[in-house]
């Protein structure tokens, strides 16, 4: 065996395919899902099965894309404004408002598709609160959206108020429907999920929206001097996020049938932020990964999921997160890619 | 005044040499320090007057020559051992912590107490011992920040005077003082020097220079273009030495300038100014003319182009873009009335090194066409690659992050951003600044034909060879006010240098 491996190392060179997927940013989060999904299905047989029940797709592999929509979409809202040099800590608070005026409006007897708009507006409401601090009085972003953060589950709960908060829960055939509900057996929130990543990827790529936002997250001042607005782009980036986050708040909402502004989406934030570093993008702004980032929130999501069924008590969860997270966060860096890149072309030559 | 001569000197510095990556920073440069004189260093912008003063300082290790300390020689591996051996620098930017007070910024640095124990008694007296030895009584309990820049400079000084401080570099230590700081510095340096300390005095103030030096040496390009008695140089002289004269094959090649006369005119600024900025200036660009922008480091050269450009926000006055007022635009405006500016400074203002060099060169024109209409992919390669041909970019191809390219290269992508936006008015800002002889009579020679093509040029230059070999005509700028135009047939170095002298030249 060791005089074969050796044979390798002298004659036959490295493909150019392999050369480029060790050196691409997508290798270390795709594997780390990968192989995420290979040891759950190694310690527990069963994982990979993917049932029919009540005329709906049933399954690990499908329980984990499930859930992992809401963090996807507040990640994406997240991608977009860490690549404007941005950041935005408020999205957890943002979905307790959404959640607070959904049940609001419910109680208030509005129709169901109404109180789908009116929540979507709360949320890019927020978002124009966030981007206007920002952009408009300069505070910087950690700052300023650590100020909705705080007030927006005080603000949730004051809307409770508006009906007298006694009851938060209610039913929706609508949004449940959108939330739990299924088409041709496909789960809707997956369905939606993946319109509302193309419609978001069509605004960032096939506009020059992308473009701008990476300019001026890369450098304001050049980005100025060229003719971007830098003001106007970093406040839409934050709207985005609102909107995205709204529609998180939506989907979580009508899954728990209520609203509690106190503890729904708690850390969320942290997780999103999570979900866009490891899907490639760095807090120094300057690049928006899409893709990436969903990979990012399924790797979360993958994590969660596969500590649950190995029947590991849930307090190792968040180490072997933290564990994972590392690992991957160590291969992409430079440098570390870097001596990967340089041992596979030695073994080349 | 000079009896420093016969003395023996404290440092000498011979056949310095310094090299960065693909820059000569230093060669064969000699500096010599006396006791008790005051030395000043004079140089553009990437002269090499910092390398020179870090390699003294022990900041940067020189790749050639020998530094003598009072006949000896040393070797220094950190700014800790210059100091030691009583070598000290105040630099620019005040480096001291605002919000602490005076004693504690004071008593930063390497400690002297036991255990890196601080006793704030005797640091307390400490801190009064030095600023006596400036003359200086404040209260040394208030935050650093609470004090004018002035006394922050002096305390910056103080800090790095110590008992056994023979050397004194100060790097422009007035840029942000007015006459009476200046005045009170100027009597401190007055007071150290009669006391044997050899200060060296970097700054771009001619009127300074005259006045508190008494030898001047005069870096240009990394080299030593001259070391003279203050007394025995005119400020003529001075300026000719540090505007360099370098540019005669490209010289050569467009003596052919201006066959037609000027179009018709493009941009009129009246009284267009800012305070503490630039004095109100008048300024006319036509059609096919290029119009130079001469005048030392910090006379206003960035500040007229930015002002033109929008990029610094005029206070008073009006700006006419073919005869539609642009007065107050912003540089998004500007460019969509067809102005396109290229900044000085690549780095900070120009380029967004992450972005590929397609990227680089699409912004302006797509800011120009909004968000909504992104240039199809097919077109942007199309337009980044004949860009990159035709400025003779050196890169394998347009996808290329646009920080692995080189300072000329980089230089080119700016100048293309600027062309691509399809201007009738181009702003270039040193665009020869940090690249190579190759590059720089290429783009000398891209200004002429743009020019010949109909467009109106501004160019600001701090080589002086440059503003004759491209423009038409001439506007000179000194302390920050433009002090006259030269035209046509009268466009020469001593022209030039006459006018940026000023009448006053007559007294040295």
């Amino acid at each position: 065996m060791t005089v074969a491996s050796t044979d390798s190392r002298t004659d036959r060179p490295v493909p150019v395919w392999l050369k480029a997927i060790v050196q691409s940013r997508a290798v270390w989060p795709v594997l780390a899902l990968v192989l995420i999904l290979i040891v759950a299905g190694s310690v527990s047989p069963n994982f990979f099965e993917i049932r029919i029940v009540e005329g709906r797709l049933f399954g690990n592999l499908i329980d984990i894309l499930y859930r992992a929509v809401p963090t996807a979409l507040v990640a994406l809202g997240m991608a977009v404004v860490i690549g404007t040099r941005g950041i935005d800590l408020s999205v957890g608070s943002i979905i307790a408002i959404v959640g607070a005026v959904i049940v609001w409006r419910i109680k208030m007897g509005d129709p169901h598709i109404t109180i789908l708009f009116s929540a979507l507006a709360a949320g890019i409401l927020c978002g124009m609160w966030n981007g206007f601090l920002v952009s408009a009085l300069r505070i910087q972003p950690i700052i300023a959206t650590l100020i909705l953060m705080v007030a927006g589950r005080g603000i949730g709960m004051l809307i409770n108020q508006l009906y007298g908060g006694t009851d938060p829960s209610f039913e929706s055939a609508l949004l449940q429907w959108m939330s739990t509900g299924s088409i041709w057996l496909i789960p809707t929130r997956l369905i939606l999920a993946a319109g509302i990543f193309l419609a978001l990827w069509l605004l960032i790529r096939r506009t020059a929206l992308g473009l701008f936002i990476e300019s001026v997250g890369g450098n304001a001042a050049a980005s100025n001097l060229a003719g971007v607005k830098a003001g106007l782009i970093i406040f839409v980036a934050y709207v985005l996020s609102g909107l995205l986050s709204a529609w998180a708040g939506v989907i979580m909402t009508a899954d728990t049938h209520t609203s509690d502004p106190v503890s729904v989406a708690l850390y969320i934030e942290l997780d999103a932020i999570l979900a866009v570093v490891i899907g490639g993008g760095s807090l120094a702004g300057g690049r928006i990964y899409l893709g990436m980032t969903v990979i990012g929130a399924l790797v979360i999501q993958a994590l969660t999921t596969a500590t649950l069924i190995s029947g590991l008590p849930p307090e190792y969860n968040l180490i072997i997160k933290a564990l994972v997270v590392l690992s991957v966060l160590f291969l992409q860096s430079a440098n570390a890619r870097k001596a990967i890149g340089s041992l596979v072309s030695r073994r080349a030559s | 005044m000079n009896a420093t001569a016969i003395d023996k000197p404290r440092v000498e510095m011979r056949s310095i040499g310094k090299s960065f990556p693909g820059v000569r920073a230093l060669s064969n440069v000699d500096f010599t320090l006396y006791p008790g004189e005051v030395h000043a260093l004079l140089g553009e912008n990437g002269a090499g007057k910092s390398t020179l003063i870090k390699i003294l300082t022990g900041a940067l290790n020189r790749d050639a020559g020998e530094i003598r300390l009072d006949g000896k020689a040393v070797n220094f591996n950190s700014t800790g051992e210059a100091q030691a051996h009583g070598i000290s620098t105040v630099y620019q930017e005040v480096n001291l912590i605002p919000a602490m007070s005076v004693t504690k910024n004071l008593t930063l640095g390497p400690s002297r107490d036991a255990l890196g124990v601080i006793s704030w008694g005797k640091a307390r007296k400490r801190a009064r011992e030095k600023l006596s030895r400036l003359k200086l009584n404040i209260d040394t309990e208030q935050p650093v920040g609470s004090f004018s820049v002035a006394v922050q400079q002096l305390v910056a000084i103080a800090h790095a005077l110590d008992d056994d401080t023979s050397v004194l570099v100060l790097d422009e230590p007035t840029a942000s003082l007015d006459a009476q700081e200046t005045a009170t510095l100027f009597a401190i340096i007055r007071d150290l020097k009669a006391r044997g300390m050899a200060i060296v005095f970097i700054t771009h103030f001619l009127d300074q220079v005259y006045e508190i030096s008494d030898r001047i040496s005069v870096l240009r390009n990394g080299n030593l273009v001259g070391t003279h008695m203050a007394s025995e140089i005119s400020r003529q002289d001075l300026i000719s030495e540090m505007i360099g004269r370098e540019l005669g094959e490209v010289e050569a090649t467009l003596a052919h300038k201006a066959e037609s006369g000027p179009g018709k005119q493009k941009l009129v600024a009246r009284d267009l100014g800012r305070k503490r900025t630039l004095k109100p200036f008048d300024l006319t660009l036509h059609a096919g003319e290029v119009v130079g922008l001469a005048g030392l480091l910090g006379s206003g050269r960035t500040e007229m182009t930015k002002l033109v450009f929008g990029a610094i926000r005029s206070d008073s006055g009006e700006l006419h873009v073919d005869g539609q007022d642009m007065s107050g635009a912003t540089p998004r405006r500007s460019l969509a009335s067809g102005i396109a500016f290229c900044p000085e400074d690549r780095k900070a203002e120009g380029l967004v090194g992450d972005l590929s060099i397609r990227e680089n060169i699409m912004l302006s024109m797509q800011a120009k066409r909004g968000w909504l209409r992104q240039l199809p992919r097919r077109e942007q390669e199309k337009i980044a690659g004949e860009m990159i041909r035709a400025l003779g970019i050196a890169t394998p191809d347009a996808e290329k992050p646009v920080r692995q390219l080189s300072g000329g290269n980089q230089q080119k992508v700016v100048l293309a951003r600027a062309l691509a936006s399809n201007p009738g008015i181009l702003l270039l800002d040193e665009p020869t600044r940090g690249i190579d002889v190759g590059a720089h009579a290429e783009i000398i020679t891209l200004i002429r034909k743009l020019c010949n093509e109909g467009m109106a040029l501004l160019v600001a230059s701090s080589e002086l060879d440059e503003i004759v070999a491209a423009s038409d005509r001439v506007a000179v700028l000194r302390d920050r006010e433009k002090v006259g135009e030269i035209d046509g047939a009268d466009i020469n170095r001593d022209n030039i240098i006459r006018m940026i002298a000023g009448d006053d030249s007559g007294q040295h």
